[in-house]
């Protein structure tokens, strides 16, 4: 074992979830709305009405990345 | 560390592995979207081929072009994969900052397994079922269903993993923490399973089944005149298995830079916070 990994290993003390709620909260949102515009959005619901530029401008990625596509 | 730490470098490895992504599916992927892109326009044309002989009105004009290929298949994709990186990248942070200092194993080792989980859940596990597919494959009719379907396999696969640790942590006392995991293991494979036999395969959704009968997927068959003659050949094989193989390896890609590069920020951090501030850190841990 190395010097590093034993400082690292000792130092990994726990983040107390109620101390830190509002970003892990807001890392989850943030995350969700990402994954979705760039998986789901314009295809079978569509936040934005009748258009599809993101659908259209994602394309390849989304069928990339395994969601379903046109 | 605190939490904003953890996430904040989440998003920066999240956007290196989504650029590692990006110049991977470049070489990989683009080459089979293109061949998939041809075969449909092929195949668009041979069916109204075929229904003008059939006696129907020709349709004329091609599909709008809202974004250029050009763009989709660099710009368009880039934004794509770095846009997921760094979804994945918060989402993983955040399950990374729950665990940190709750288990027994180093920053880089744990945000490994993390990545591992990740890539398990959201990725392989669903891709089991319903693999990655080009265009082409898949019809515009079906898209509800699949997306419902797809994210059902998602959100499965999240359960199955969850309900694996809460086995694998009941037994761990009883029959130590190696065949924990291997009984963990077993209950997420076997709950995967089942999920999977449950769902039903893209090719037995009623539309498709009403077009040519229960199939397991929805890759075109060959086009047939009346008379029963091949006019356009099916999807070719070939494109199929290499654009799944690349989509495997992409996501393997993303999820590894994910987890290294944020294992090394981390550490990184933790010895710099070390030798800059050992004696606070000393008299916190007293």
């Amino acid at each position: 074992m190395t010097t590093a990994g034993a400082v690292v290993r000792a130092k990994a003390t726990a983040v107390p979830a109620s101390e830190t709620l509002p970003w892990l909260l807001s890392a989850v949102i943030v995350g969700l709305v990402l994954y979705y515009f760039i998986g789901i959005d314009q295809g079978a619901l569509s936040v934005f009405g009748d258009t599809s530029v993101v659908h259209e401008l994602v394309h390849d990625a989304r069928h990339f990345l395994g969601f379903p596509c046109h | 560390m605190e939490a904003r730490s953890f996430v904040l470098r989440g998003v920066l490895a999240g956007a290196v592995a989504g650029v590692a992504a990006w110049l991977f599916s470049l070489v990989f992927a683009e080459p089979q979207v293109e061949a998939a892109i041809s075969y449909e326009e092929g195949r668009g044309a041979a069916e109204e081929a075929l229904a003008v002989a059939a006696g129907a009105a020709p349709v004329g004009g091609a599909e709008e072009e809202v974004v250029s290929r050009g763009v989709q298949a660099t710009l368009g994709i880039g934004i794509g994969m770095v846009g997921i990186g760094i979804a994945l990248g918060l989402l993983f942070a955040v399950a990374y900052t729950l665990l940190h200092g709750r288990v027994a194993l180093r920053p880089r080792v744990l945000a490994l397994l993390v990545a591992g989980a990740g890539f398990l859940t959201l990725y392989a596990t669903p891709f089991v079922k319903y693999p990655a597919s080009p265009p082409a494959v898949g019809a515009d009719e079906t898209i509800g269903d699949r997306t419902a379907l797809y994210l059902a396999m998602v959100i499965g696969s999240l359960v199955a993993l969850a309900v694996a640790i809460v086995v694998a942590r009941a037994v761990r006392t009883r029959v130590g923490t190696w065949n924990a995991a291997l009984i963990g293991g077993a209950a997420y494979i076997a709950l995967a399973a089942v999920l999977m036999a449950v769902l039903p395969g893209l090719g037995e959704l009623t539309i498709n089944a009403a077009a040519g009968g229960p199939r397991v997927a929805e890759t075109p068959l060959p086009l047939r005149d009346p008379a029963g003659t091949i006019v356009f050949p099916g999807f070719d094989a070939d494109v199929l298995y290499a654009f799944r193989i690349a989509s495997f390896a992409a996501q393997a890609l993303l999820w590894g830079v994910l987890g290294l590069v944020f294992g090394a920020l981390v550490e990184r951090r933790m010895t710099r916070d070390d030798s800059g501030e050992r004696a606070p850190q000393a008299a916190a841990a007293a």
